[in-house]
């Protein structure tokens, strides 16, 4: 066991830079929570349970719009659907270990983590399986335990923020920021770019609907470009 | 603008259960099955496909202006899309678009 530790401590390690840049995304969830009216146990409570920040503030903006609860619901796992795609990797990976355990690692998949996990066990193919679980949880929790305690923060920090920060555009700053490295590719432009649109357009339709119409179009498109691009080259 | 208890609290129990639900849905449920590439290509792209949609409304009718086209607010918008797709990192991003958001007002916008 001697070697598991060291690859908890192995996954912690390569963790770290997400830290950095999760400790100040969690505060400014934290802040907005708090914003709009959530108190900090609320706020610390809907991080813990979700861990997901695209999500979490996906559902807040529609909730601040009076959007129907199962719209949130809806719209909240749409942005989150790409987490199946990370759990069918995963279970390449770790599906031979106990139900709990991989219970346990479902709990606490998060974008980076799993990126770096993946990486790992592909360029590591011998590694064990309690090796493995090892490195994954190091890559992980303390991410996981960050994205709380900046929710925290931030949520403590909200009611003390003066008007003249003009907090009401820290969201959409906060989606284009989380956004924006992925439009590197022309499919993801071309689906952004008629989200984008289509969402405008259809902004009179009952809310909600018009987001989910523009969402769905938008990524079939993308997907039908890359299809086609990939059949060229 | 404020959100009800009971609304907030079966969002975060709603969000929860399914977000648990999708990302054990391989590692729990359906197990060590490849999936599709049609499937997994449409998986790729549900976030690009979702927060763009979200974010235009929020960028053009701004709240704070009750829905009216704000300059400093769209500035600051395309800087942070502009320094997020040129340098890829998402605090950068952020601080690019804040510095501009807040010198736009600051001078008078």
């Amino acid at each position: 066991m001697q070697s598991s530790r060291h690859d908890f401590w192995a996954g912690l390690w390569g963790a770290l830079p997400f830290c950095i840049v999760v400790a100040p995304y969690g505060m400014v969830f934290g802040v907005l929570a708090a914003e709009s009216g959530l108190d900090i146990f609320t706020a610390v409570a809907f991080s813990m349970a979700v861990i997901a920040g695209a999500a979490q503030f996906t559902a807040l903006s529609l909730m601040q719009d009076q959007a129907p609860v199962f719209i949130v619901i809806i719209v909240g796992l749409a942005v989150n659907l790409r987490m199946a795609l990370y759990s069918a990797t995963l279970a390449t990976h770790l599906g031979a270990a106990p139900f709990w355990t991989r219970a346990f690692v479902a709990y606490a998949i998060l974008d980076h983590s799993f990126a770096l996990a993946d990486q790992k066990f592909q360029n590591e193919p011998d590694m064990s399986l309690p090796r493995k679980l090892a490195f994954y949880f190091g890559a992980t929790s303390l991410v996981a335990v960050i994205w709380v305690v900046g929710t925290g923060f931030g949520a403590w920090l909200g009611t003390r923020i003066p008007d003249w920060l003009a907090l009401d555009f820290a969201m959409p700053i906060a989606f284009i920021a989380l956004v924006a490295p992925a439009l590197r590719s022309l499919p993801h432009v071309i689906a952004a770019f008629t989200a984008a649109t289509l969402s405008l357009l259809l902004a009179p339709a009952p809310y909600g609907l018009g987001l989910i119409i523009a969402a769905l179009i938008a990524l079939v498109l993308g997907a039908e470009v890359e299809r086609r691009m990939g059949a060229r080259s | 603008m404020s959100i009800s208890t009971a609304t907030l609290w079966l969002v975060i129990a709603g969000l929860a259960f399914g977000s648990w639900l999708l990302r054990f849905s391989f590692l729990g449920i359906i197990g060590n099955k490849e999936l599709p590439e049609w499937v997994k290509r449409h998986l790729r792209y549900t976030l690009v496909a979702v927060m763009p949609g979200i974010i235009a409304p929020l960028v053009f009718m701004p709240r704070a202006t009750d829905g009216a086209f704000d300059l400093p607010r769209f500035l600051a918008a395309a800087v942070t899309l502009l320094v997020g797709v040129w340098k890829g990192n998402l605090l950068m991003a952020i601080a690019a678009g804040g510095v501009t958001l807040y010198s736009m007002l600051n001078s008078g916008f």
